[in-house]
């Protein structure tokens, strides 16, 4: 245990040297919100969606943005470069597993994304009075479902790649149509049927609307939850499946 | 005490046959070299050693224990050919870190001091130069305070300064009792360091004595290479019973023989008033036991 909050403790210094990462995943988000919030009609409640404000809406889309960040482009690009700079193999010949430093580095992403999106949370209430999560639990189930498929995403990219330039590459190519599902460009609320059915069904898109309804006070739908789930389960075995070490 | 056991190694990648046939033991206190020309086996060897590798047959113990077992894992250290840290992790948090990988490390201060590393631990590993690299990698894998420590080609890269002082290192760690398994193809480190050589080539074990031994074997054979100082006809020197062959290297020539062979030649030389110009006796270094064995010559440089 001493070990693994050592390495944690490692990722997490050596994440607060990369200001680029530090930009996308601690201000991006927040910037995002603020300049959104700033146009007047999007903080007009809009009777189509039952009197919620495009801004509200955004608060959660800018939720699943830093997980897709995190996930998808970070965590990958991380873990295949600790496999091509042979640090991997280089933990395999210590009495620590390399499977730690890879527990280590989504710990650290986990706990990046929940200080990133409460500083999200804080803004947005303080500025434009978004208001916090009403169903609590409900959020911090949304919102580790989410991670978790946004993760295990990330670790099959890590699989697959070859490289970090390859992972960088892939986790780029995921981001954009997860994230348009997610409803980056255009709400998923204002979406039309067919296209919210199939956002709903991908993982961003069920995340983003757990994280929504939850925001809203509902209980995350349970069809959104198993979606993330499997998408957990199924990109995570592969990932286990397929990761190599060297 | 037999620290290593190697017996009959087989590995092969798919139809490529890394190792064929590697035996030999390590003994405790020992520097065991590994010495071999590029794709020869050499590393696939150590990372099987290492337990990095199942071998397809053929047994390794090292510490009287299967390679795979993970007490070995605080008992052997290991310093791989290209095995990096990230970028910006300092050398002393690398040194730290991997310090509280152990139950007993060493004090992680005072190696990076022995290493030279104490003005360094600060400074990124991306911004280490070659050498420095390399001695952190080093001192990684010595801060477990191994028994068995194994070294895959650290002195390639370096500069001719930095490949002496890291010879210095390895003579250190075997002095504090540390049995050292060291692979390398340069000729010269082998001879300077080890306390015996296997020779691997295309998967197995060609040769396996001493550095003296590996060049006594093939030191029967002498050379000796001179300027005529009037053009002479070979034969001359080949109808000799100690000669065996005549090369021509330009104005010079080199006499291949065994026997008493620089009496010989110098007598017949005498006898026709021919002076031998810049007369030397070649002896046989290691890199000649390598040619012989191996029938190439060695690669790598040459200081």
């Amino acid at each position: 245990m001493r070990v693994f909050a050592k390495l944690t403790r490692t990722e997490f210094r050596l994440l607060l040297r990369e200001p680029m990462l530090l930009f996308w995943i601690f201000a991006f988000p927040s910037i995002l919100v603020v300049i959104l919030g700033s146009i007047p009609a999007f903080r007009e409640p809009i009777p189509d969606l039952g009197g919620v404000r495009v801004i509200d809406l955004y608060a959660a889309i800018a939720i699943i943005l830093t997980l897709a960040m995190l996930g998808v482009q970070s965590a990958p690009l991380v873990l295949t470069t600790y496999r091509e700079r042979g640090i991997l193999r280089r933990l395999a010949t210590t009495p620590v597993r390399p499977v730690a430093l890879l527990g280590a580095q989504l710990v650290m992403s986990l706990l990046t994304a929940i200080v990133s999106v409460a500083l999200l949370l804080i803004i947005a209430r303080l500025v434009f009075a978004v208001p916090l999560p009403r169903h609590l639990l409900g959020f911090a189930v949304a919102f580790l479902a989410t991670a978790g498929a946004a993760f295990a995403i990330g670790l099959f990219i890590a699989a697959v790649a070859p490289g970090g330039k390859a992972a960088n590459t892939i986790g780029t190519l995921a981001f954009f149509p997860l994230m348009f599902f997610a409803g980056l460009w255009t709400p998923r609320e204002v979406f039309p049927e067919v296209l919210r059915r199939i956002a709903d069904l991908t993982p961003l898109g069920a995340g983003e609307r757990a994280v929504q309804e939850a925001m809203a006070g509902q209980w995350p739908a349970w069809g959104s939850l198993t979606v993330l789930v499997a998408y957990m389960l199924v990109f995570g075995l592969a990932a286990a499946r397929l990761f190599r070490w060297e | 005490m037999t620290v290593i056991n190697v017996d009959r190694l087989r590995k092969r990648y798919g139809d490529t046959v890394a190792v064929s046939d590697v035996s030999f033991t390590v003994e405790r206190g020992e520097i065991f070299g590994i010495l071999g020309p590029n794709g020869a086996g050499k590393t696939t060897t150590v990372e099987s050693i290492a337990g990095l590798r199942a071998p397809d047959g053929g047994t390794i113990t090292v510490l009287d224990r299967d390679p795979g077992d993970p007490e070995l894992r605080r008992l052997v250290g290991v310093q791989l050919q290209e095995s990096q840290l990230p970028e910006k992790m300092t050398a002393g948090e690398a040194l730290e870190l991997y310090s509280a990988f152990y139950s007993e490390p060493a004090d992680w201060r005072r190696l990076a001091d022995e290493l030279g590393l104490a003005g360094k631990l600060t400074t990124r590993f991306g911004k280490l130069s070659g050498g420095q690299k390399q001695r952190l990698s080093i001192a990684l894998a010595l801060i477990g305070n191994p028994a068995v420590a194994i070294l895959d080609e650290l002195t390639t890269g370096l500069d001719p300064q930095a490949r002496r002082d890291t010879w210095d290192l390895v003579e250190s760690i075997r002095d504090r009792g540390v049995t050292v398994l060291l692979v390398t193809h340069f000729m010269e480190e082998a001879e300077r360091l080890c306390d015996r050589v296997a020779l691997i080539d295309a998967g197995t074990v060609v040769a396996l004595d001493t550095p003296a031994g590996l060049i006594a074997g093939v030191s029967a054979e002498q050379r000796i290479r001179f300027r005529p100082s009037v053009p002479l006809d070979d034969t001359l020197l080949t109808g000799l019973t100690e000669v065996r062959e005549v090369r021509r290297h330009g104005t010079q020539l080199e006499v291949i023989g065994e026997g008493n062979l620089l009496h010989a030649v110098t007598a017949t030389l005498a006898a026709h008033q021919i002076i031998a110009n810049d007369l030397r006796v070649e002896q046989a270094s290691l890199d000649d036991a390598f040619v012989r064995l191996t029938g190439r010559a060695a690669t790598g440089e040459h200081s």
